[in-house]
């Protein structure tokens, strides 16, 4: 008799158990981010996104964050793209040995889980000092394409990998040569997982703080877009940076939390875009 | 009127790494007729259509000994330009295999693959390549859409008029209709009778009525030899080998 209700008690705790972690896990997020929006929808206006600072008219602004933000992902994405999935191409199309297809796999992987402190280290000594590009937007999204190129590569791949032999050996069964298959038939099948992957590694992108911080430069004035060599030198902080410039050194904590929930809403955004562009076949 | 053989093997000796797939193979095809290519799942019979446009180069580790000839040249040389060759001696799959596009763009894609651009000459292209495949009628009005939202059989008639398109000499049908049901088989039987004209077709089938139905002469293969080759309507009345006889009445395979 108690066995059988010692088993149903058992049983109603097993289940209970998971419905607990669960409930933890949405609980978190959800105090995260309900708690910074409390603290950031009130500092958040039209005009602080879309103006910049100026002590002299007693401005806040974070409209220049905005921008080098919106630099930082294009470049970075525009530099990772082509070698990532070029890299990914090699790896599925032609590598003909599998020892070396495996030890380039192997290295993006490694690349992937190394500490951002160290990228932030080494790209600040690459980019900044020993190719001269100092503290400047440039360096920061150079750095950010290395750190982002096993991100595209994978998605890349995987995305390869899904587009069945037949239309491969269909072309080639043709007369077409293996990289006219590539182009005209294997990538434009992939084209959805490729963009999906891209906006991924935009979100690292954006969610990247310590890189930038050595890298990019601190500033949260408007840069100069205008012309190539403004383009090259602007230097300044991304949203992640500015947060971090409004909370620490400004203690501006107001302004700070409204980045944060600008940011949260971009990363939401960002996360969901992918999931649909990856989704929809 | 004495047939002319354009494939000739000799000796063909088929290796997948260290496991031989082909024994000795000396068989010729003769041009303007539907050669069939019958026996057990393993025999060799695919393995051998492959060779026949080099589709075999697309397995790793693989390497040929003996003698193939397409028109006195031989296929396995290195001077041989691969993509011509395939352009010559084209292939239908088993499963039906169109490629995303619109059913114009994949029979127009052979004919951009070797050059040619021009709009008007694509368009005739195609509609000669659909009508030659028996399925002109059914797409001419949709050739934008996606041939795969067409069925099983309109999309291996597609796949024929995208083989066909680019005026192959032979074509290489790797039982192109198992993946069929038998009205769509049926036709792309007759299809096949029709071609006959104009191509030179060799077709591997498991099923031995389509042989007896479609080929003008049938090759029988077993582990990797082939045991007996001619006439069909001889092959299947009066078989010289003991093995081919057994096969033909069921006794095994």
């Amino acid at each position: 008799m108690a066995k059988g209700r010692r088993r149903r008690a058992w049983n109603l705790l097993a289940a209970a158990l998971p419905r607990l972690g669960a409930l933890v896990t949405v609980g978190l997020l959800a105090f995260v981010a309900g708690y910074v929006l409390w603290r950031g929808l009130p500092g958040l206006s039209w005009a602080l996104l879309t103006q910049e600072e100026s002590v002299l008219h007693g401005q806040v602004g974070i409209a220049p964050c905005i921008l080098n933000t919106v630099y930082v992902i294009a470049v970075s994405l525009a530099a990772a793209l082509p070698l990532g999935v070029g890299a990914a191409v090699y790896l599925t199309e032609y590598a003909p040995r599998r020892r070396l297809a495996a030890a380039v796999e192997f290295a993006a992987e490694t690349l992937s889980g190394l500490p951002s402190i160290l990228y932030a280290m080494v790209g600040s000594i690459l980019f900044c000092t020993v190719l001269g590009l100092q503290k400047s937007l440039l360096a920061g999204s150079l750095t950010l394409a290395i750190m982002t190129l096993p991100t595209v590569i994978r998605a890349t791949q995987e995305s390869l990998k899904t587009v069945p032999r037949s239309y491969r050996e269909g072309a080639l069964g043709l007369g077409a040569g293996k990289w006219r298959t590539v182009r005209t038939v294997v990538l434009p099948s992939s084209v959805r997982g490729i963009a999906a992957g891209c906006i991924l590694a935009a979100g690292r992108v954006v969610g990247e703080s310590a890189v930038l911080l050595y890298t990019a430069g601190l500033s949260t004035a408007m840069q100069d877009f205008s012309s190539l060599s403004g383009l090259v030198k602007a230097s300044g902080s991304t949203l992640t940076v500015a947060l971090y410039v409004y909370a620490k050194e400004r203690s501006d904590f107001t302004t700070a939390f409204a980045v944060a929930t600008v940011l949260l809403f971009l990363t939401v955004l960002l996360n969901l875009t992918a999931g649909a562009v990856g989704r929809r076949r | 009127m004495k047939e002319k053989d354009i494939i000739k093997a000799r000796d063909l000796d088929f290796f997948y790494g260290r496991a031989q797939a082909l024994r000795h193979v000396t068989a010729a095809i003769p041009a303007g007729r539907v050669t069939a290519l019958i026996g057990p799942s393993g025999c060799g019979k695919s393995t051998f259509l492959r060779t026949l446009n080099r589709m075999s180069d697309l397995v790793e580790g693989t390497r040929v000994e003996g003698s193939l000839t397409f028109h006195g040249e031989e296929v396995f040389s290195p001077n041989v330009d691969v993509t011509e060759l395939r352009r010559r001696v084209g292939m239908v799959f088993q499963k039906p295999n169109p490629f995303p596009m619109s059913i114009y763009d994949n029979v127009a894609y052979g004919p951009r693959t070797h050059g040619r651009w021009n709009r008007a000459a694509l368009d005739d292209i195609v509609e000669r390549s659909l009508r030659a495949a028996a399925i002109w009628d059914e797409v001419k009005d949709c050739l934008k859409k996606d041939a795969l939202g067409l069925s099983g059989g309109q999309q291996q008639r597609v796949c024929i008029a995208r083989a066909l398109a680019v005026k192959p000499e032979v074509l290489l049908m790797d039982e192109a209709t198992s993946a069929l049901d038998p009205i769509s088989t049926a036709r792309i039987e007759d299809l096949i009778l029709e071609l006959r004209e104009h191509y030179t077709i060799v077709m591997v089938t498991h099923n031995m009525q389509q042989a007896l139905r479609v080929s003008d002469k049938t090759a029988f293969f077993l582990l990797g030899e082939l045991v007996e080759i001619g006439d069909t309507e001889t092959l299947f009345s009066m078989p010289r080998d003991k093995r081919t006889e057994d096969y033909i009445t069921g006794r095994f395979g």
